[in-house]
């Protein structure tokens, strides 16, 4: 058995799990609301295991480091930590059908993984012969997926709150809509959502910094890399006090929490594609 | 006149205390900041400056766009950005102080009503003697109260994490010791640049701004090495440095390896390895000529750059060498030299010639068979020279912003009311954050609170 036969079953997974999620919101059946979360989770523990086996292969070539080393297994790693803090999500808050709006960003990072990306392990070029890399990676992509997870949040709540405008008063109430949490409850998941994802966000500013100041002697230097997570970090903390502010709840915020996800991946991915830097795993390189 | 003047004083004052100044601001440091992002900073790549329209390059220079992170502009809103955090800290911290340390003890009738968790227990007793079983009841399931009695009621207050207010002030507080590192950095503090030969010793760094900067000691490169994978990707860059006071190497401080993410630190100076190279100003190379025919062999040396010209009229140009050329050509390893050959009236041939593979050598089909045998050339190291009193003073800021998060998001200032009159004690409770969780705790709180004997 191979970590890469693995990885395809946990995109098999997700895949099946977000079929079923789908299914969840036309039957509106709680037991496939239960399969969709466990059909999820069972990717995840797969994934789990085929992170740690890829681990090992990387050992046994010789060239043994953390897979988070180039963009096939940061994308990798991404989908894995969102089904985490999703599953966190959902065994705290009880909210399931939250999974059928997060569960397709990682099966979407599986599915390019997959399909889209070299996958050779490849040894480790000096600069990122650190542990700092782990500590930096993690904490960095723990962060992104509770944004990921506030951003499937809020589109659901744009879909609520249209819904609810354009019914108005009148009945209507059954249907899908029923499914979605109130408004309200979305509003908050949201807003928790993102504090879970702020601190990690600024941990993994912080691991960089720290990084950096022990490979270069500069702890900040301005990298388009840098500069992105920090706009992402100024986006979530101009969130964090709208909400302080009246007017700024509700629609307001699920746009700024999608704006915020929006920069929050170009910072991952745009930079790489688009900029240059000292970030060069995948991209043009 | 006075009155005005105060207003405005009071006008500026709300300006700088305001949220709305605060999310203006986060938002046009989030927007300006993409600028420097998409155009290039600082020294500007010729390429660059020829696309671009003069217009376009003199407006984008005046405004700062080359350097904006250090622009006058970008600068002042990061003032304006600290003057909004210290005033909206001390508008609202004595608030939040007095909250913390004057709690409302007394529950008027009114209050009482907002709370939307609340519980009833009827009491059989006098007051007096259920107070004491109460207060032991919160001392051992919330916090010690307070009891006050208040028109012939007994109310006891109890509280917990009561500083958890402050959590965010602690983050606010810490950007501003985090800008703090960054100007004792700033104006104590260099970055610089130095490359070693091996076997020489430099006592000074150039500094980014073109400044010398003596050291006050001297660093002495012993070696320098690079390590690659089969793959022909570099593995190790690996220099050996010695620190010297007066002449002396420095115990401890004595062929020191240096790799990158492994710096060396001495004094309060950093070294980081930062890239190498072939110190090749007036340095030899080796090579051979061989006839095909077997009629004869040469041995000789040459700088790059340089010709030579052969007994029959053959002209040699060594153009350039390298020590490992397997980045360049993943399947050969070892020195080679790359050399343009001109046979007497034919026209020039430019081709490899390698150290360790001279049956490669010997396939071209040509009379002359040339050879590469190394040089005695040095390698330099290149160091990055860091040197950040400030830097201290970042990572305590860093730290307390972790902190300060940790406290402002995680952690709830909880408060537990019991009002105890004639016939009855009703238990109140609130908590600042997270108040699905603490309504499940008071839930469980009420239902103890069922079974007290009063």
């Amino acid at each position: 058995m191979t970590s890469s036969m693995l990885f395809n079953a946990t995109t098999l997974a997700y895949m099946a799990s977000m079929v079923v999620f789908f299914g969840f919101l036309a039957s509106r059946n709680q037991k496939v609301g239960l399969a969709g979360s466990l059909l999820a989770y069972a990717g995840l523990s797969v994934q789990t295991i085929a992170i740690g086996l890829r681990w090992k292969e990387s050992y046994d070539m010789g060239v043994g480091h953390a897979p988070l080393s180039n963009l096939y297994e940061s994308v990798v790693f991404f989908s894995w930590t969102i089904i985490l803090i999703y599953m966190f999500i959902d065994l705290k808050y009880k909210y399931r059908i939250v999974g059928a709006f997060v569960v397709p960003f990682a099966l979407l990072g599986m599915a390019w993984a997959q399909l889209g990306l070299a996958s050779n392990i490849e040894p480790l070029v000096p600069a990122l012969q650190s542990n700092w890399l782990l500590y930096h990676v993690i904490t960095c992509f723990l962060g992104y997926a509770a944004f990921a997870v506030a951003c499937g949040v809020s589109i659901m709540y744009l879909i609520k709150a249209a819904h609810e405008e354009n019914s108005s008063s009148s009945v209507s109430a059954g249907g899908l809509m029923s499914l979605f949490p109130p408004t309200r409850v979305l509003d908050d998941l949201n807003y928790r959502a993102i504090m879970i994802g702020f601190p990690l966000l600024t941990l993994g500013i912080i691991t960089g910094a720290a990084w950096a100041n022990y490979a270069w002697g500069t702890y900040w230097s301005w990298d388009p890399k840098e500069t992105w997570s920090l706009i992402v970090w100024f986006v979530y903390a101009a969130f964090l006090h709208a909400r302080f502010t009246r007017g700024w709840v509700g629609k307001r915020a699920a746009w700024l929490s999608i704006i915020g996800f929006a920069a929050t991946i170009f910072c991952y991915l745009g930079v790489n594609l688009f900029l240059s830097g000292l970030h060069s795993y995948g991209g043009g390189k | 006149m006075a009155p005005t003047q105060r207003s405005f004083a009071q006008s500026i004052w709300e300006f700088f205390c305001s949220l709305k100044l605060t999310i203006f601001l986060l938002i046009s440091l989030a927007l300006t900041s993409i600028i420097g992002t998409i155009l290039p900073q600082g020294q500007l790549p010729p390429e660059y400056v020829a696309q671009i329209s003069p217009t376009k390059l003199q407006i984008y220079s005046k405004l700062g766009f080359f350097d904006m992170y250090h622009s006058w502009w970008f600068i002042t809103l990061l003032y304006v950005f600290s003057l909004n955090l210290v005033c909206c800290s001390i508008k609202r911290l004595p608030h939040v102080l007095k909250f913390i340390n004057e709690p409302l003890l007394v529950l008027g009738d009114s209050q009482r009503n907002t709370f939307s968790l609340k519980q009833e227990i009827p009491v059989s007793g006098a007051p007096a003697a259920g107070r004491d079983t109460l207060v032991e009841f919160l001392k051992r399931e919330v916090a010690s109260p307070v009891v006050t009695e208040h028109s012939g009621e007994y109310h006891l207050f109890a509280q917990k994490n009561a500083w958890s207010r402050l959590g965010v002030y602690v983050v606010h507080f810490s950007i501003l010791v985090i800008f703090i590192g960054a100007i004792i950095g700033s104006l104590f503090g260099y970055k610089g640049y130095v490359s070693i030969v091996e076997g020489s010793a430099v006592s000074a760094v150039e500094a980014r701004n073109g400044q010398q900067i003596s050291l006050g000691f001297e660093v002495r490169c012993e070696k320098f090495a690079v390590d690659f994978y089969p793959t022909g990707a570099p593995k190790e860059f690996r220099s050996l440095l010695t620190i010297l006071e007066n002449g002396q190497p420095v115990p401890g401080y004595k062929d020191v390896k240096v790799i990158v993410n492994h710096p060396l630190s001495y004094k309060g100076i950093t070294f980081y390895q930062s890239s190498y190279g072939q110190a090749n100003e007036g340095s030899e190379h080796y090579l051979t000529v061989n006839q095909r025919n077997g009629a004869g062999a040469e041995r000789f040396a040459i700088h790059e750059g340089e010709s030579v010209t052969f007994k029959d009229g053959t002209t040699l140009k060594l153009l350039e060498t390298a020590q490992d050329v397997r980045p360049f050509m993943p399947d050969f390893t070892g020195a080679a030299a790359r050399v343009e050959v001109t046979y007497k009236n034919k026209s020039p041939q430019t081709f490899i010639v390698f150290k360790d593979y001279p049956e490669v050598n010997a396939q071209r089909g040509d009379a002359l068979i040339f050879g590469y045998q190394g040089t005695n050339a040095r390698m330099y190291t290149g160091l990055q020279v860091a040197r950040d009193p400030g830097v201290w003073v970042v990572w305590l800021g860093c730290t307390l912003m972790i902190l300060g998060l940790y406290i402002a998001f995680f952690m709830s200032h909880k408060r537990v009311w019991i009002v105890l009159s004639k016939g009855h004690a009703r238990m109140y409770g609130n908590a600042s954050k997270n108040q699905a969780a603490f309504a499940m705790q008071f839930e469980d709180l009420a239902d103890k609170l069922k079974n007290q004997k009063i």
